[in-house]
């Protein structure tokens, strides 16, 4: 049984916005900003998305807060396939050939198969969604997503009963992903949930932003996003997702176990080793404001962890 | 060639201010409306200035250590008049890196400051590092060599090494993952530091 608990920012067809207004709120934000109504650093107009293909799609959950400009969201982008500084994906990631695609959805599942992009994208309704991402480094946008929950993707491929994790597999091709023969990380990078989380009507497969075709910096064609956790759970540029009986390998984790924990939520009181991170610099601000537990979204997911430590499973 | 000799300290603080001129102008640049971006900030001014400012603070530190083993073995007495502006401007960065970080980052207050320091290695390192070359900086006067005497001055200021040291192990906690560059200035620091372990007569030899 399916039952449906919808968060107060659930948006029903009735609240959304006219489409025409919609897709002028860019300019009505550009407006405010000329008319001193932001106190924001200035930054560039969001441009014509690099020319990238609109996608249809329904907002079925907005942020009272300020989205990140494209440009900021499409150049500052911790993609280590591409190289480590933050502008390298978006210089470097054109090489990328996104068709054809396909993901291979296998494992503990009864139904596993190889699914072309395409047919991926068509699996349920586009929604846009806006959310907060916070990187584990400290800085944080908000960001409007296009994209379907996971969960009806792995509902499809109906999950055995034995089926306790989800890992996922960026792909692995130094042709296109330059960064790789580097061994920053090691490579392909691996990410993984648990199922329960997977299932979360939060997660999100996401193929989009800004209402256009994901940008091959932001991990197209597609990638998921986890808001409540650290940036680097929302693994990028998927071609496998296994599910599994035991918690799988995760690559930051590997690269420096005492940083990056399996769960990585956002958690304001379990500073990094090297840095705090009780406070996030959004993108665009002068000034860090407070982190908040699992970035905001604790009254949905906090359940999930009721009665863990969440220090030691940090 | 005789005014360039005459001026030759003047012209070396006119190309070593570059960065931060080069900063200024860009930090210029934003505050009048131009785009981070497009300015040469990045996306993340804040983050970059920060970064900025400290790899240009190990940079001029790391230059200043190599004078005197590169005059040792070249015998180009020339260089030797670089090494106070090299100090300096390793000091000057230094001090703009921990003033951001301190202002914009910890909210400019000590509290949080402290906090940091006494958390994070990381942090401490880098405020180690700068700490050591406050007494350097202050005592960079002729004035201040005659008072305090050429061996005392001279043992004062050996702190540099240990600030080099602080430093480039603070530069390599920064980075996430394995990243050469942090090494490759650890490396040339740590050189620069071996050299001067070895006798000076097989240093002229070489």
């Amino acid at each position: 049984m399916l039952i449906r608990n919808l968060p107060e920012s659930y948006l029903h067809e009735r609240d959304a916005t006219p489409e025409s207004l919609y897709q002028d709120r860019r300019a009505v934000l550009a407006g405010m900003i000329g008319a001193g109504l932001m106190p924001h650093l200035a930054q560039a107009a969001d441009g014509e998305g690099g020319g990238l293909p609109r996608l249809s799609s329904r907002l079925t959950r907005r942020l009272d807060e300020d989205q990140t400009s494209y440009d900021s969201v499409t150049h500052y982008n911790n993609f280590y396939e591409f190289g480590t500084d933050k502008e390298d994906p978006a210089r470097r990631a054109g090489k990328l050939r996104t068709r054809p695609w396909t993901v291979r959805v296998d494992g503990l599942v009864s139904k596993p198969q190889t699914i072309d992009i395409d047919r991926l994208i068509r699996l349920a309704p586009l929604e846009e969604r806006v959310y907060r991402m916070r990187c584990v480094e400290g800085w944080s946008m908000v960001i409007p997503w296009v994209g379907f929950p996971l969960n009806a993707l792995l509902k499809m491929v109906e999950p055995l009963g034995k089926a306790r994790f989800v890992a996922f597999e960026t792909l692995k091709d130094p042709g296109q992903m330059p960064g790789q023969r580097s061994s920053v990380l090691q490579w392909p990078y691996v990410e993984g949930l648990r199922l329960d989380e997977a299932m979360h009507p939060l997660t999100l497969l996401a193929v989009g932003l800004y209402g256009r075709v994901l940008p091959n910096q932001n991990g197209a064609p597609i990638r998921l996003v986890v808001p409540w956790k650290y940036g680097f759970k929302s693994i990028k540029s998927i071609v496998r997702i296994r599910l599994v009986d035991r918690q799988p390998p995760t690559s930051w984790n590997i690269s420096a176990p005492q940083e990056y924990g399996f769960y990585s939520n956002v958690n304001p009181t379990v500073d990094h080793p090297r840095w705090s991170q009780a406070r996030e610099r959004r993108i665009g601000d002068w000034l860090p404001r407070a982190t908040l537990p699992y970035n905001g979204y604790g009254a949905e997911v906090s359940q999930l962890y009721r009665g863990m430590n969440l220090k030691r499973y940090f | 060639m005789g005014w360039l000799r005459a001026h030759r300290q003047g012209l070396a603080h006119i190309v070593m201010a570059l960065p931060v001129l080069v900063l200024a102008v860009r930090w210029a640049m934003m505050i009048t409306g131009g785009d981070p971006r497009a300015v040469g900030l990045s996306a993340e001014p804040i983050d970059y200035t920060i970064n900025y400012l400290g790899l240009w603070a190990i940079r001029f530190l790391i230059l200043s250590l190599a004078i005197t083993p590169l005059r040792t073995w070249t015998r180009w007495s020339w260089l030797a008049p670089l090494r106070r502006p090299l100090g300096l401007w390793a000091f000057a960065c230094a001090l703009l890196h921990l003033s951001v970080y301190f202002l914009l980052d910890q909210l400019g207050s000590f509290t949080l400051l402290w906090e940091s320091v006494a958390k994070h290695p990381f942090i401490l390192l880098g405020m180690a590092a700068f700490t050591l070359l406050l007494p350097l900086a202050l005592t960079s006067t002729r004035a201040s060599i005659r008072r305090l005497g050429g061996r005392r001055w001279q043992a004062l200021h050996r702190l540099v090494y240990l600030s080099a040291i602080f430093a480039a192990i603070h530069f390599i906690l920064r980075v996430k993952g394995f990243q050469p560059e942090p090494w490759i200035y650890a490396g040339i620091a740590g050189a620069l530091l071996l050299v001067r372990a070895l006798p000076t007569a097989w240093v002229r030899r070489a």
